[in-house]
């Protein structure tokens, strides 16, 4: 049981990793939502005690679940939720104001693109008058 | 005592609900804001004279005892960071209200900015690392929401990337706290520095470095700073300032608690600490130099003055680790100021970016010297506060024998200089070389108003204090890491 709580959990992340690492905005909430998953998941395993659920007249004789772990992921459900709902929010402002939901570059990464199709221009220029100097004087 | 210490989070989290109510009328929501930030800092004070006298108090939510229940722990490290943390959300309330703009339109200003004042003194104050991760998530989702305020293009861009990195950093917590609790059995801090040491070798190390990336990355260290420069400039300047003079030093002050309470003296990564620090410096005020917008500039040197931090930590002697906590307390004022003189400058210019803007020396004495005294004190420059932290921070690393990671942080310091001169000389000094395009439609054609002034020269005369008070400060901070490297007060305040 708890392999394959454990083998779900690393599915998990790895799902989680593998859309984290797309471009488009969608993929990467998907993405941290699995993610989240996985470490809720985690965070039940760690229950250090199994047992019954602690029902008043159940559990008489049998030893019940440790609590703690439970009452931990339930709480980190409830923020990832939260911000989920969130960061749905703003991938759906940023689908408003550009028309797609890819992620943009950011503006040193811009910069320093912008910086190299100049050089490239350049060079490129440079290439086509040398070569039309040689085309002039055979 | 104990009545005391629920009530930095107890107090702003209220206001944040009555101001919520007041979201019509913006002078009631002023009015609470400003009061309760205030009651807040008085409080903060008087659990800093209280747990100097008396040593480390903690109280217990709901009347559960540690370690079931959860533990809201105060000691000196802690208190400290409380009592020049408000004062400067305050300052920072006082500059926004006076700001067109971001507090005029929108009314979730108010609300959302005390659940960050809550967040952030709940990260101080909690024993318990489950509710460290709750108190992360109410200071980042206030954060969130902070940073994309206006829904502007750029906002939202920026936007996502902190969002989205601070979510990752969160979900590899939940995971550490799944893996802590699975070998211990305890979140309680205290209790947790008792049983780590039934641990196997390697598995302690893990933790320590786990600890260290999930803490990392909220500090901006190298080479998790990446989200930081790009993220911070484009939020409303209050929005900025805050976020510049806080969240990171809320990343900071973890990393101290975490690596002294949790990590047992023989575990701890000194030597890994002291590269990452070196490289903290350099990258970060490499990363200055390129650039041409102060805000930008700002923000780099907020990554390259954590690596000082990270320095001090990691001598993990008390001389290291109250030259880590100086500097923090410094850095927190100072950055908050220099972010506040950005948008001064913003204002005033119609322009952040260094060629658009120029001679406003001539124009706005007084903003000259609101920007000079904190920058001179941000590169090291004797009499100011600046050069006192890191003279501790120097000397620490002297006595350590240190020899490489004390000549980055000095050549490191003189960049520092470097890159503060060029913004003085491009900005206050000289004409601009382009016309102005206003980086921030809000904040163009409007001159700098009473409160904003006001608020950054106080929090301008703040940092100045901290250089005439340098010795019971400095003594203080002494006694402070005293206080976390032999924890045994506190884990006795907790455990009893």
């Amino acid at each position: 049981m708890s392999l394959v709580l454990a083998a779900a959990t690393a599915l998990l992340f790895s799902l989680g990793t593998w859309l984290l690492l797309q471009r488009s905005l969608t993929r990467t909430i998907i993405g941290l939502g699995l993610m989240g998953h996985g470490a809720n998941l985690l965070m039940l395993l760690s229950g250090r005690r199994r047992g019954v659920a602690p029902f008043a007249g159940s559990m008489e004789g049998h030893q019940i679940a440790d609590p703690m772990p439970q009452a931990l992921a339930l709480t980190a459900i409830v923020i990832s939720f939260g911000l989920t709902a969130f960061l749905l929010a703003v991938a759906y402002r940023s689908w408003q104001l550009t028309g797609d939901d890819l992620a943009e570059d950011d503006v040193e990464d811009r910069r320093i693109a912008g910086l190299r199709a100049r050089l490239d221009d350049e060079e490129v220029a440079d290439q086509e008058a040398l070569a039309a100097s040689q085309e002039d004087s055979p | 005592m104990r009545v005391l210490l629920p009530l930095p989070v107890v107090l702003p989290l209220l206001g944040a609900g009555l101001s919520m109510a007041a979201a019509r009328r913006r002078w009631l929501q002023r009015v609470i804001g400003l009061t309760v930030l205030t009651a807040t800092s008085a409080v903060s004070v008087a659990i800093l004279v209280q747990v100097d006298r008396h040593g480390p108090s903690a109280a217990f939510m709901g009347g559960w005892r540690a370690p079931v229940g959860i533990s809201l722990v105060a000691d000196r490290l802690s208190a400290l960071m409380l009592v020049v943390a408000t004062p400067v959300l305050l300052a920072v309330l006082v500059f926004a209200t006076g700001q067109p703009g971001t507090e005029k339109e929108q009314p979730a200003f108010h609300p959302v900015y005390l659940v960050l004042a809550a967040g952030i003194s709940l990260s101080f104050l909690t024993g318990d690392l489950f509710n460290l991760f709750v108190a992360f998530e109410m200071m980042l989702t206030a954060s969130y929401v902070l940073i994309t305020i206006g829904g502007r293009a750029d906002q939202v861009r920026t936007g996502i990337t902190y969002v989205v990195v601070n979510l990752l950093a969160s979900t590899l917590f939940v995971a550490l706290l799944g893996w802590i609790y699975a070998a211990t059995g305890t979140v309680n801090m205290a209790d947790l520095s008792v049983r780590m040491a039934a641990l196997p070798g390697g598995v302690r190390v893990s933790f320590a470095l786990l600890l260290f990336v999930v803490f990392g990355i909220k500090a901006a260290v190298f080479p998790l700073f990446f989200w930081l420069p790009d993220s911070y400039p484009t939020a409303p300047t209050a929005v900025t300032a805050v976020f510049a003079g806080l969240l990171t030093k809320v990343g900071v002050y973890c990393l101290i608690r975490t690596q002294t309470l949790l990590v047992a003296p023989q575990d701890r990564p000194a030597g890994f600490l002291l590269v990452i620090a070196s490289l903290t410096m350099v990258v970060g005020v490499l990363g200055a130099i390129a650039q041409n917008d102060i805000k930008r500039i700002l923000s780099f040197h907020i990554v390259s003055q954590i690596g000082y931090m990270v320095f001090g930590l990691a001598l993990y002697t008390v001389a290291g680790v109250a030259a880590a906590i100086l500097y923090v307390l410094n850095q927190v004022i100072l950055k908050s100021t220099l972010l506040l003189v950005a948008g001064l400058v913003d204002h005033g210019a119609g322009s952040s970016r260094i060629a658009q803007v120029g001679g406003l020396a001539r124009r706005y004495p007084i903003l000259g010297w609101l920007f000079l005294l904190p920058a001179l004190s941000l590169a090291g420059v004797p009499p100011f506060s600046g050069f006192v932290a890191k003279l501790a921070v120097l000397q620490a690393g002297l006595d350590h024998r240190a020899w490489a990671p004390l000549a980055v942080a000095v050549a490191v310091s003189l960049l520092t200089l470097y890159s503060m001169t060029k913004i003085w000389g491009g900005v206050f000094w000289g004409e601009p070389e382009l016309a102005a395009e206003p980086t921030d439609p809000t904040s163009a054609a409007w001159g700098a108003t009473i409160p904003m002034l006001a608020a950054t020269g106080a929090l301008v005369l703040a940092s100045l204090a901290l250089a005439v008070f340098a010795g019971p400060l400095v003594a203080i901070c002494q006694r402070a890491a005293a206080d976390v490297l032999q924890p045994t007060a506190y884990v006795h305040a907790v455990l009893g």
